[in-house]
């Protein structure tokens, strides 16, 4: 199951609670200030170093381009990318890291982008479902999860691609369990399930051969 | 049965079921209709496993939901909930709200100068509610709405609310008269206090029949009230102008919802258009406009401009609709050979402040039995509202009459399969439970109980009714345009199921194209009415008009073409992307080529649904039941941990007929949602309302408990191949009935595997202790 800041540096680490303490302010500006200096990760801050309550400009690295956005600090990534980003693959179906449907990949590794602010990325590149077929060909977990109908209504197949595809990069030959692990905490109300672990299983063994 | 004076002819017809033996049957078919369709062997494209044509557009994250519109100017819609469960409003005060600069509309939805709507009923019940630029201002405007209350008496459990003295939930103008979804849809029932009813239904002479039993099994069921916790929420963007409405809405019926906007604000049809690409699930939850639905309209006339509404995960829980909570009685008399000869039931059931909790008909007409009676009511409670939910009172129903005939089966003394061959006139089942139990190794099942590991094993059966619903006002167009290009139109929806695809390889067959070269236009009410996403219908609604439209366009086309050609049209058929010759397939042409030489850039045909070639059992309006019901069968294998008290749902075979098969890859996929959910209410679900304040404390997704990927079984799927000769495809619906059979069978299996029998949902960790006698049943539901 994705968790909201997972394999980033500790103290960039930013729960949406601890955040809307305004004594957490100054936390999440020093974390920004650390990556000012790079073209991706910028936050503007006040004197203070605290930001918002009004919009801030924030520029993430996104699919690989450099992205800037006015967003007020309490927003989070999921509506960041769904709203000014224009990037609607990403789905929120609880806003509380109870689903996973709004996965995406953080350096990498899948979180759910609802449980953390748009400014908490700073210089972390994100990956989401419109970024994963390269040049317009599918990852193979998008193909097979197509080919093996892992998919009904959709809405929750871009965060649970997200997650086999994530598992995929890190185990290469998973076992039927190990996709039931990363998929745990995803939940699909059309019961695709059983097809997602057959989708994965088979686009390991394509990735192979 | 054939309109008087409609031109036929007579059509020979595949008949039966496929792993028996097919045999033929004789139908009047409408003279412009399509010649009968050969068994599913024989067939190119239907029946075969397509993967669904919007495959592609679900993976990469392009398919646009309803929460993915976003329009030029777009408000954002919030709606102000009632904090009480019951009370009337003396005053609003929506002052403050109105003068927030980012707020553009106001509406109120309770009215205190209106006695009628007044009162709020439940927690959650829409109050008032505002359009601004952002959510974060709607948000905040909320809270500047001040609401005076005056807290009423309220009852938030089914038992306490028929107590002679409980609070009134209603008064005689409020009490909902009609039944909105559910069976038995009967109006004008007796209301005393809080209970409406009894609908009754009456067959033969029950006490004789009991009279004539040899033994009679008795049981009392309950289930929960469970949440339809579709994926997408319930979404809408109105945008109202002054030349028409146009909606776009996450919704199960475009068709309809267009009918509720024109009467509900006066708009001519022709003025309201329904939209949805993406439908991210509904479950019966988003069959008709609902209270977002109406404030958006309201809001967006208001504002003069687009408002989108997106419900949050608690008002998902508390105002989207909920599977009704029942409690029934019910008495089987049989005699010592096995046949019944009485049923009796008795139920009470809630869906909070509206109707529909009856139990469906299975405990009517899935066995043999000459006497039947039935008394059946409603139960008012302060709470949310209730509506259709995949199989709505055939799965609770079920729940209970498997396990009375398993009850029997045992008193008998006989194996529950055999008891069921013995009862049920079913040739679809007997066929599914002899594969069934090929499958599931039913011959291994030991005595109830039998098993000496703590973690004792179990296997169960139960069985599945489901009425084959058939929309009559569903129609489509295929076009064939000049450049050899087709597309095929329906206001439909794709609920999930994937329908478009299924249209593809109907009209596919007919040309002799593959199914990507159909392009499939639905959800959009511009296209031709296309039936609803619920009762599963859409396929048995919708597939005949589509082969018979795309037959009639490609008459159209040989009659162009056999003028090139120089043969006689008739003589013409389409294959492998090719019009050729019946008799001399090397003389003809490609199906570009044949478009190419077309008169004018398009043609096109538009059909609608036709009467059921056998005529149908029940017309009601525009909804019309099948002859045939649609008969499954579920096998569950569980293991339970005795000193824990978790059943684990290990492997469920489930059979299941839904007429002739038209995508197995896409069925496989609802039989296997389906068993889940099935499985899930049978486990974990629960809508937990606190009694001291009627509010609901699991509204959410993490501790209201949905079966995850970690409960999930094997789930071995077999679809029946059933032809019964009544329309263009033969097909009908499977998302329902796949639902229905889970949840006894898993505690048909609970039971071998125990011998403790669990006669109320959730079977959670503690009531299964508790049914083990380990511990005090205290608080259980």
């Amino acid at each position: 199951m994705p968790s909201p800041g997972e394999h980033g540096p500790a103290r960039q680490r930013l729960s949406r609670r601890l955040f809307l303490r305004s004594s957490a302010l100054t936390t999440a500006g020093a974390a920004i200030t650390e990556a000012a200096s790079a073209l991706v990760g910028q936050a503007e801050a006040a004197d203070d170093g605290a930001s918002g309550p009004g919009p801030v400009t924030i520029t993430m690295k996104i699919n690989g381009v450099a992205r800037t956005l006015r967003a007020e600090p309490r927003m989070t990534l999921a509506e960041a990318l769904r709203g000014p980003l224009g990037l609607t693959g990403t789905k929120i179906a609880c806003n509380r890291g109870a689903c996973s449907a709004c996965t995406v990949w953080l350096d990498g590794a899948p979180v759910c982008s609802c449980m953390m602010l748009a400014i908490e990325v700073g210089a972390r590149s994100v990956m989401t479902i419109e970024g994963l077929a390269g040049g317009g060909e599918l990852h193979a977990v998008q193909a097979a999860f197509i080919e093996h109908d892992a998919l009904q209504c959709g809405f929750c197949t871009p965060g649970m691609v997200m997650s086999c595809a994530a598992l995929l990069e890190r185990t290469p030959d998973p076992t039927a369990e190990d996709v039931e692990a990363a998929i745990a905490g995803h939940l699909c109300r059309c019961g695709t399930y059983p097809h997602v672990v057959a989708a994965t299983l088979a686009a390991a063994k394509a990735r192979k051969a | 049965m054939m309109a008087a004076g409609e031109i036929t002819r007579t059509e020979t017809f595949p008949s039966g079921i496929a792993s028996v033996g097919l045999g033929t049957i004789e139908r009047q078919v409408p003279a412009d209709e399509p010649p009968p369709l050969p068994a599913n062997a024989a067939l190119t494209l239907i029946g075969k496993p397509v993967p669904r044509q919007n495959g592609r557009a679900k993976v990469t994250g392009a398919t646009r939901f309803t929460v993915d519109v976003s329009l030029p100017g777009m408000l954002h819609g919030r709606i102000l909930r009632a904090n009480l469960p019951h009370a009337r409003i003396r005053a609003i005060d929506v002052s403050a709200a109105a003068r927030d600069p980012g707020v553009r509309a106001v509406l109120l939805v309770a009215r205190p100068d209106d006695p009628a709507a007044a009162v709020v009923r439940y927690v959650g019940a829409p109050v008032a509610a505002v359009a601004a630029v952002s959510m974060a201002v709607a948000d905040e405007a909320l809270a500047l709405i001040r609401v005076d209350y005056e807290p009423l008496p309220f009852v938030a459990d089914m038992d306490a609310a028929r107590e002679p003295n409980a609070p009134p939930v209603h008064d005689a103008a409020s009490a909902p008269q009609g039944h909105p979804s559910g069976y038995p849809a009967a109006a004008d029932l007796p209301l005393d206090g809080n209970v409406r009813g009894p609908a009754t239904e009456r067959r033969g002479d029950a006490a004789l029949g009991f009279a004539q039993a040899d033994m009679v099994v008795e049981g009392e069921y309950r289930t929960q009230v469970q949440t339809h916790c579709c994926m997408e929420p319930h979404a809408i963007v109105a945008d109202w102008r002054t030349d028409g409405l146009t909606v776009h809405m996450s919704t199960q019926y475009t068709a309809g919802v267009r009918h509720e906007l024109a009467e509900v604000f006066g708009l001519p049809l022709s003025r309201v258009r329904v939209v949805v690409d993406g439908m991210g699930g509904g479950f019966g939850s988003k069959s008709t406009l609902g209270n977002h639905g109406r404030i958006a309209v309201a809001l967006s006339r208001q504002a003069q401009a687009p408002v989108r509404i997106v419900l949050d995960r608690q008002e998902e829980q508390t105002d989207a609709g909920n599977r009704p909570g029942t409690w029934q009685r019910l008495r089987v008399g049989a005699r010592r050979d096995g046949s019944l000869t009485a049923i009796s039931l008795q139920s009470y059931g809630t869906a909070g402040l509206t109707v529909g909790a009856g139990m469906g008909n299975v405990a009517q007409a899935l066995y043999a039995c000459p006497n039947f009676e039935s008394a059946q009511h409603d139960v008012f409670i302060n709470a949310g509202p209730g509506c259709a939910m995949r199989a709505p009172g055939n799965v609770p129903g079920a729940f209970g009459l498997e396990q009375t005939i398993d009850e029997l089966a045992e008193r008998l003394g006989v194996d529950p399969l055999a008891l069921r061959d013995r009862i049920d006139p079913s040739p679809v089942r007997r066929e599914e439970r002899r594969i069934g139990a090929a499958r599931i190794g039913w011959q291994h099942r030991h005595a109830p109980g039998a098993d000496p590991d703590p973690v004792k094993r179990g296997l169960g059966v139960a069985q599945a009714l489901w009425g084959a619903n058939v929309q009559i006002n569903s129609s489509c167009e295929v076009r064939v345009m000049r450049d050899g290009s087709v597309e095929v139109l329906s206001s439909v929806q794709d609920i999930g199921t994937g329908i478009g695809t299924v249209l593809a390889q109907v009209v596919g067959e007919v040309l002799g194209l593959r199914p990507e070269q159909i392009i499939v236009r639905i959800g959009d009410t511009e296209f031709p009415a296309g039936p609803p996403s619920y009762g599963s219908r859409t396929t048995a609604s919708l597939t005949p008009p589509a082969r018979t439209a795309a037959w009639q366009v490609l008459q159209l086309l040989f009659r162009e073409s056999a003028l090139r050609l120089n043969v006689a049209a008739a003589d013409l058929i389409a294959r492998d992307g090719r019009i050729v010759v019946r008799n001399e397939p090397s003389r003809g042409m490609s199906f570009a080529e044949a478009a190419a030489g077309l008169r004018t850039d398009r043609i096109s045909a538009v059909a609608a649904r036709s009467d059921d070639y056998g005529g149908f059992r029940r017309r009601m309006g525009d909804a019309a039941l099948a002859h045939q019901d649609l008969g499954g069968v579920q096998f569950a294998e569980v293991a339970v941990d005795t000193e824990t008290g978790i059943v684990r749902v290990e492997r469920v075979v489930a059979v299941q007929d839904c007429g002739r098969p038209m995508n197995p890859l896409l069925l496989e996929s609802q039989v296997q949602g389906g068993v889940l959910m099935g499985l899930s209410y049978a486990l974990f679900e629960n809508r937990i309302l606190d009694q001291p304040t009627g509010r609901m404390v699991n509204a959410n997704l993490e501790q209201y408990k949905l079966a995850g990927p970690r409960e999930t079984p094997a789930i071995d799927v077999v679809v029946l191949e059933n032809y019964q000769a009544n329309s263009a495809t033969d097909a009908y619906g499977i998302a329902e009935p796949a639902n229905i059979a889970t949840a006894p069978a898993i505690a048909n299996a609970v039971y071998n595997a125990t011998g403790a029998r669990l006669r109320a949902l959730p079977m959670t960790p503690a009531a299964v202790l508790a049914a083990l006698g380990k511990v005090a049943a205290r608080g259980l539901p």
